[in-house]
């Protein structure tokens, strides 16, 4: 049998007159990675506590692990770890003292838990601030406690919610090995980013949340593949080879001022061929050829309807 | 299927009962560690009553004494802190509700506390870890204060049978005061109203008879003060350690004690699972 670890259907939640989730539908199979891309106040975070059950939802379904969220809430919490877009630790105990709580509360035991402690004291490098409180930590300390204290009883299947927010890009790859090595043991990993770049490279499948629904799901080369292809980008030496090669290719668009034409592309190697055959044949030099498919970046934007993003993704990241 | 899920369920629901005594032990086990690290809090809920003692007795005390029925005016100091202790000892129990609120409520805002509700740790371990932790941190303020009294010239006339009792009764009051000064913390939304809500516990030993005989007190006041539950409790521990009347006091406190710990359990109970995450 091949339950999927999360299975949502219709699901529904508003605050007030505002509704955050307006069926929302979401399917994560067993040991692969689903990123929850949106962008600031998408619902992301509403949808993993839904899902790890601090929330209840308004409508629709929500199963983990074959556990109803809503019925059998205690069963989902056998299963599931969550690492939450706010920090969860104890912060008037120590490092160590945190990841023995929750070895304790996991019942591992005193032996297995002292064993489990090290060794995740170990894997997330922070044998050394074991046992200094945690005011001394770094924001990526932090982050890869909490992500240990979730990790101590190995659970199946693990929300992260913007796990790598606000960290600097050495810890943020630090984080993503992790993820991989998670991931590779068999860990069912639901990870909510508003990185692209995130996404693309850690996820098996990304659903994009955008007004309370999703409004693409699929891997990232299909959702890559929604945006019809890319284009080529030819530029001449002067304005006589442009125009000579604008009436050529009479499907193009021209760039006066950059000298430079811009075919469609299906992002085969056809039709580059069949350009550059063309003008081979007319005795047209080309100054400089380049080719574009599309990234994440435009599928997103074209996605959400929001443009020129690119840039303010990054810094926004701290904002709830 | 279904018999598959039903198993399943059963088999959760025994696990989890069983490890709900463990798991109250975790967490009594953490705010009690909190406490060693940060003791100020602690330290707060014992000084005040101290500040109150010293006030009472050494600036009003010889002449509230020689109001006292019974009293000779000359040793009326004396008299009023023999008079005043029991109410001492019962503002310092309900000011450490005070601290089991702020504590609460401060862990209520904390992502840790979200963290135990992903996880299956019953609500009544998560709660009872803070009223146990806050019944010791009771205990050990009212000897401490109580040690201020000796000091100071308090002489309780008890038999160690009355030391026990007293001992029993006040382990009991501070446990449902505790469950009380818990829901408080539940209740607040800022840990400034956690910190001023349970100032009514505080007043109830003034308002009742603690400071002075309900007697002397107008009409409405005194039947309030007859029938509040701070009343029976004080007179309990003032028959017990000094030797006055105890009537049905001692039967009254610990009915009291019942009703008001499983009035505490049923409201943080319901305030735990309601409250939300951020
Ligand atoms: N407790 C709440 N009360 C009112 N509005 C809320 C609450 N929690 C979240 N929201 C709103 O719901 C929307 C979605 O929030 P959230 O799930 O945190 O988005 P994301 O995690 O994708 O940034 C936001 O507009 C936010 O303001
Ligand atoms: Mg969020």
């Amino acid at each position: 049998m091949n339950t999927p670890a999360i299975e949502v259907h219709g699901l529904r939640k508003s605050y007030g007159d505002k509704i955050v989730l307006d069926g929302v539908n979401l399917t994560v199979a067993a040991g692969t990675v689903t990123a929850l891309l949106g962008p600031n106040g998408a619902g992301k975070t509403t949808t993993v506590h839904i899902l790890s059950t601090l929330l209840r939802p308004d409508g629709g379904t929500a199963f983990v692990n074959g556990c109803d969220v809503v019925r059998d809430p205690g069963g989902v919490r056998l299963g599931i770890g969550l690492t939450g877009q706010f920090s969860a630790v104890d912060k008037l105990l120590t490092g160590e003292e945190n990841l023995l709580l929750m070895a304790r509360l996991r019942h591992l035991g005193a032996k297995r838990s002292k064993t489990r402690v090290a060794e995740l004291l170990e894997q997330f490098d922070l044998v050394e601030a074991a046992r200094k409180p945690l005011a001394t930590y770094s924001g990526g300390m932090q982050r890869r406690l909490d992500l240990a204290m979730t990790l101590v009883a190995t659970p199946s299947v693990i929300f992260l919610d913007e796990p790598t927010t606000g960290l600097d890009p050495r810890s943020r790859h630090t984080m993503w090995d992790i993820v991989r090595d998670l991931v590779a043991e068999g860990t069912t990993v639901l990870l909510t980013t508003q990185h692209l770049e995130e996404a693309d490279e850690l996820a098996d499948r990304i659903a994009v949340l955008d007004g309370g629904r999703i409004v693409a799901d699929g891997t990232p080369d299909e959702l890559k593949r929604l945006l019809p292809g890319g284009h080529i980008r030819l530029r001449f030496a002067d304005t006589a080879a442009l125009d000579a090669a604008s009436r050529l290719l009479d499907e193009s668009a021209r760039d006066s001022t950059g000298l430079a034409l811009t075919v469609s592309s299906d992002g085969g190697v056809g039709t580059l061929r069949t350009v550059l055959d063309r003008l081979d044949a007319a005795g047209l030099e080309v100054e400089d050829l380049s080719i574009h498919t599309p990234d994440l970046d435009d599928v997103f934007f074209a996605l959400t309807g929001k443009k020129d993003q690119s840039d303010g993704v990054d810094t926004k990241g701290t904002e709830s | 299927m279904t018999t598959v899920t039903d198993q399943r369920l059963t088999a959760t629901r025994i696990s989890r009962q069983s490890h709900v005594v463990a798991d109250s032990i975790t967490m009594l086990r953490r705010n009690l560690l909190h406490i060693v690290r940060y003791p100020g809090l602690s330290m707060f809920t014992i000084l005040g009553p101290v500040v109150i003692l010293l006030l009472v007795v050494f600036v009003f005390g010889g002449t509230l004494g020689a109001g006292l029925p019974g009293v000779d005016p000359a040793g009326g100091r004396g008299a009023y802190l023999a008079y005043v202790m029991p109410g001492i000892l019962l503002i310092t129990i309900a000011g450490t509700a005070s601290g089991a609120a702020i504590t609460v409520a401060m862990d209520m805002t904390e992502g840790i506390t979200a963290r135990f509700r992903t996880m299956a740790i019953s609500r009544a371990a998560v709660l009872a870890g803070h009223v146990i932790g806050n019944t010791i941190q009771a205990i050990i303020a009212v000897a401490l204060v109580l040690g201020v009294g000796l000091l100071v010239g308090f002489r309780p006339t008890a038999r160690p049978v009355e030391w026990l009792a007293s001992a029993g009764l006040i382990v009991l009051i501070a446990f449902a005061v505790s469950w009380i000064g818990v829901a408080m913390g539940m209740q607040s939304k800022t840990v400034e109203t956690a910190s001023n809500l349970p100032l009514i516990l505080t007043l109830l030993p003034m308002l009742g008879s603690g400071f002075v005989p309900t007697e002397s007190m107008p009409a409405g006041l005194q039947w309030f003060a007859q029938y509040q539950p701070f009343t029976p409790f004080i007179e309990s521990i003032r028959g017990l350690l000094l030797g006055t009347p105890l009537g049905w006091n001692p039967m009254l406190g610990i009915g009291w004690c019942v009703v008001i710990a499983v009035a505490g359990y049923a409201w943080s109970m319901a305030i735990y699972e309601r409250k939300s995450v951020r």
